[in-house]
C-alpha cells in the first residue's frame, strides 16, 4: 500500500447537541505515526472510536488501510488493532491465555496462536507472568500485554488511545520502543495522547484537535516553529490599546502582548515603529520560539 | 461466526476453572437456602421435614438460574466497562461471538451448578420419582429458563453501564421474585391476590413443571396456571427470549453509537 493509511474527510458525529467531531480532517501517510493532540473533550478519542469502526458517524468520508469505514468495516477490522484508554484484557484469563484467545479471534490457527503469544510476551518482557492472571499484573504490565494483543497478527494500522497515561517512566519507555519497532516494520500510528513529549519522541506529524476538528497540523518543529513577537508594556493601561495596534493577543497578569509572526526582522522592525509612532513605552520586546506545550496551549486557547 | 463463539464460550469456561470461588459463592446460596429453609423451616412444617425437602428442591434448581442472571449481567457490563468489548469489536472476530459465547457457557455453567445441586439434593432426602426420562425433560425446562435469563441479563449488562450498578438493580428484584412464587410455600397457601401473582410468575411455571416431572410433591391447585404448569414453563421462557434476545442485540448495536 503506498499513499495514505488514513483519510477522513469532513467527519461528522454529534451527541445530541454536542458535536464530538465538526468536520474532522485527516490524512496520514503509510509507515508513519501521526499524534492527535487536543485538550480533553475536543473529539480525539471520538474519532479514534469512529476511524476503527466502533462508532459510526453521522457524516462525512473515512478510509482506512485502503477501505472504506462504512462500507468494508469487516476489511478494516482486518487490517486495524485498537488499543483503548483502558487495558482491554481479561483479567481473569493469565497473559498467555489473553493472546491465545484474541490469536484465535483474530482467525490464527490454534498452534500459530499458540506460538505467536509465546513470541510477544517474550518480546514485552512478560515471560515470567505468562501464567498469571491478568488481575495479578501492575499498570505497566498491563498495559504491555494490552499492547501485545493489538500486534497477535501485525496490522497496517493500530490505533492507539493515550497508551502511556498512567505508567511510570520505564514502562512508558519500553511502551515507546514497541511502538518505535512497529513503525520500522513499516505499520502506520494514530496516537492520541495529553504528554506533548510523547507526541513529540513518536510522532513524524501532529494534529492539533479541538471542538471536533483539526486546527493546525505539523512536523513537531513546524508546530514550535511558530515564531511570536512579545511586547511587555510599561504601562497596563495601554495593553490593550498595544494589542489592537499589533493585531496581538493581551495577556493582563504579565503585561505582554503576543503576536505570530512569520518574518522575525520585519516583523521586529514594524512593531518597533508603530510603537514609537504611538508613543508607548516598552519594557521588554523580543523574538521567541516557543515549545511545543506553549504552541498547544495558544493553538488551543489554553483549554489543555 | 460459530468459530468465534466456540473462542467466547472456552474463555467464559476457564473463567470458571481460574476463578472457583466465584462459582462457589454462587453455589452457597442454593446451598443454604436448602439448608436453611428445608431444615429450619421444614421443622415447622406441617408436611414434615423430609417431605418439604421434597418440595423445596425443584424451587432452588430454578432459583439458581434467576440468580446466575446477575452473573451474566455483571459479566457483561464488566466486559464493555472495561473496553473488552471494544477489543472484540475492532476485530475480525462476529459481533455476535460475544452472545454466542455468553449464551453457550452460561448453559454449561447451569449443567454444572444442577449437577451439584442434585447431589445435595440426593444427600437430605430428594429424589425424582418417575424415572430418568421426566428427570431430563425438568432439567431441559430449567435450562430453557436458564437461557431466558440469560438474555434478560446480557441486555441488563449492555444498558447498564456499571457492574455494581448491576447487582444492585439484580438482587433487591430477584428476592420478592422468589419470595412471590411457589419455591417455599404453595400459591393455595397465600392470601388470594398474592396467590395469584405467585401463581402467574414465572419462576411457579417451572417450578411447577419440575414437580410434576420430578414427581415430588406439591403439584396441585386448580387455577388455570397450576394445571397448565409445563405448557408456561415453555411459554414464559420462549416469551422473554422474544422479547429481551432482540432487546439484547439491538442495546448491543447501540453501542456503536
Amino acid at each position: 500500500m503506498t499513499g495514505w493509511a488514513i483519510v477522513a474527510e469532513g467527519l461528522l458525529k454529534a451527541y445530541r447537541k454536542n458535536r464530538a467531531l465538526d468536520g474532522f480532517d485527516l490524512q496520514v501517510a503509510a509507515g508513519t505515526v501521526c499524534g492527535l493532540l487536543g485538550p480533553n473533550g475536543a473529539g480525539k478519542t471520538t474519532a479514534v472510536r469512529v476511524l476503527s469502526t466502533l462508532v459510526r458517524f453521522d457524516a462525512g468520508r473515512a478510509l482506512v488501510a485502503g477501505a472504506d469505514v462504512v462500507r468494508e468495516p469487516g476489511l478494516v477490522r482486518e487490517r486495524i488493532s485498537l488499543t483503548g484508554q483502558y487495558a482491554a484484557v481479561d483479567e481473569v484469563l493469565s497473559g498467555w491465555q489473553n493472546l491465545v484467545m484474541f490469536g484465535r479471534l483474530s482467525h490464527l490457527g490454534k498452534r500459530e496462536a499458540k506460538r505467536r503469544a509465546d513470541e510477544l510476551l517474550g518480546e514485552f518482557g512478560l515471560a515470567d507472568a505468562a501464567g498469571r492472571s491478568a488481575v495479578e499484573y501492575s499498570g505497566g504490565m498491563r498495559r504491555r500485554l494490552d499492547l501485545a494483543a493489538s500486534l497477535i497478527r501485525r496490522p497496517e494500522v493500530l490505533f492507539l488511545d493515550e497508551p502511556t497515561t498512567g505508567l511510570d517512566p520505564a514502562s512508558r519507555t519500553q511502551v515507546w520502543g514497541a511502538v518505535r519497532k512497529l513503525v520500522a516494520e513499516g505499520t502506520t500510528v494514530l496516537l492520541t495522547t495529553q504528554y506533548l513529549d510523547e507526541a513529540d519522541q513518536l510522532a513524524d506529524r501532529i494534529s492539533v484537535v479541538d471542538a471536533g476538528r483539526v486546527i493546525a497540523e505539523g512536523t513537531p518543529d513546524e508546530l514550535k516553529g511558530v515564531d511570536r513577537l512579545e511586547v511587555v508594556v510599561h504601562d497596563a493601561g495601554q495593553l490593550t490599546q498595544t494589542a489592537a495596534l499589533l493585531s496581538g493577543t493581551a495577556d493582563v497578569d504579565t503585561r505582554r502582548v503576543r503576536v505570530v509572526v512569520t518574518d522575525r526582522v520585519a516583523a521586529m522592525t514594524e512593531a518597533l515603529r508603530k510603537l514609537e509612532e504611538a508613543g508607548i513605552a516598552v519594557d521588554d520586546i523580543g523574538i521567541r520560539r516557543p515549545t511545543l506545550d506553549e504552541a498547544f496551549l495558544q493553538l488551543t486557547g489554553g483549554k489543555g | 461466526m460459530i468459530a468465534d463463539g466456540w473462542v467466547m464460550t472456552g474463555r467464559h469456561l476457564r473463567h470458571v476453572v481460574r476463578a472457583p470461588e466465584q462459582i462457589i459463592i454462587f453455589f452457597t446460596l442454593p446451598i443454604m437456602f436448602v439448608l436453611v429453609f428445608g431444615y429450619v423451616f421444614g421443622a415447622g412444617m406441617a408436611v414434615g421435614g423430609t417431605a418439604y425437602r421434597e418440595f423445596l428442591l425443584p424451587g432452588v434448581f430454578a432459583m439458581t438460574q434467576l440468580y446466575g442472571l446477575g452473573a451474566t449481567a455483571i459479566a457483561i457490563s464488566t466486559d464493555i466497562g472495561k473496553g473488552v468489548v471494544d477489543r472484540f469489536r475492532s476485530m475480525p472476530a462476529a459481533r455476535s461471538a460475544l452472545m454466542i459465547g455468553r449464551g453457550t457457557a452460561d448453559l454449561t455453567r447451569a449443567l454444572m451448578e444442577m449437577t451439584v445441586l442434585v447431589v445435595c439434593g440426593l444427600l437430605v432426602g430428594w429424589q425424582w420419582h418417575r424415572g430418568a426420562g421426566y428427570a431430563l425433560a425438568a432439567v431441559g425446562l430449567l435450562l430453557l429458563l436458564r437461557l431466558a435469563l440469560s438474555c434478560v441479563g446480557v441486555y441488563l449488562g449492555t444498558v447498564v453501564p456499571n457492574p455494581d450498578t448491576v447487582s444492585l438493580i439484580v438482587f433487591p428484584f430477584a428476592f420478592p421474585l422468589t419470595a412471590l412464587s411457589n419455591i417455599y410455600v404453595a400459591p393455595e397457601l397465600l392470601p388470594h391476590w398474592l396467590g395469584a401473582i405467585s401463581a402467574w410468575n414465572p419462576l411457579s411455571a417451572t417450578v411447577a413443571a419440575c414437580r410434576e416431572l420430578f414427581g415430588n410433591p406439591g403439584v396441585g391447585g386448580d387455577s388455570w396456571a397450576a394445571t397448565h404448569a409445563i405448557e408456561l414453563a415453555i411459554l414464559w421462557p420462549l416469551a422473554l427470549i422474544a422479547i429481551f434476545g432482540p432487546l439484547a442485540v439491538r442495546s448491543y448495536r447501540r453501542l456503536s453509537r
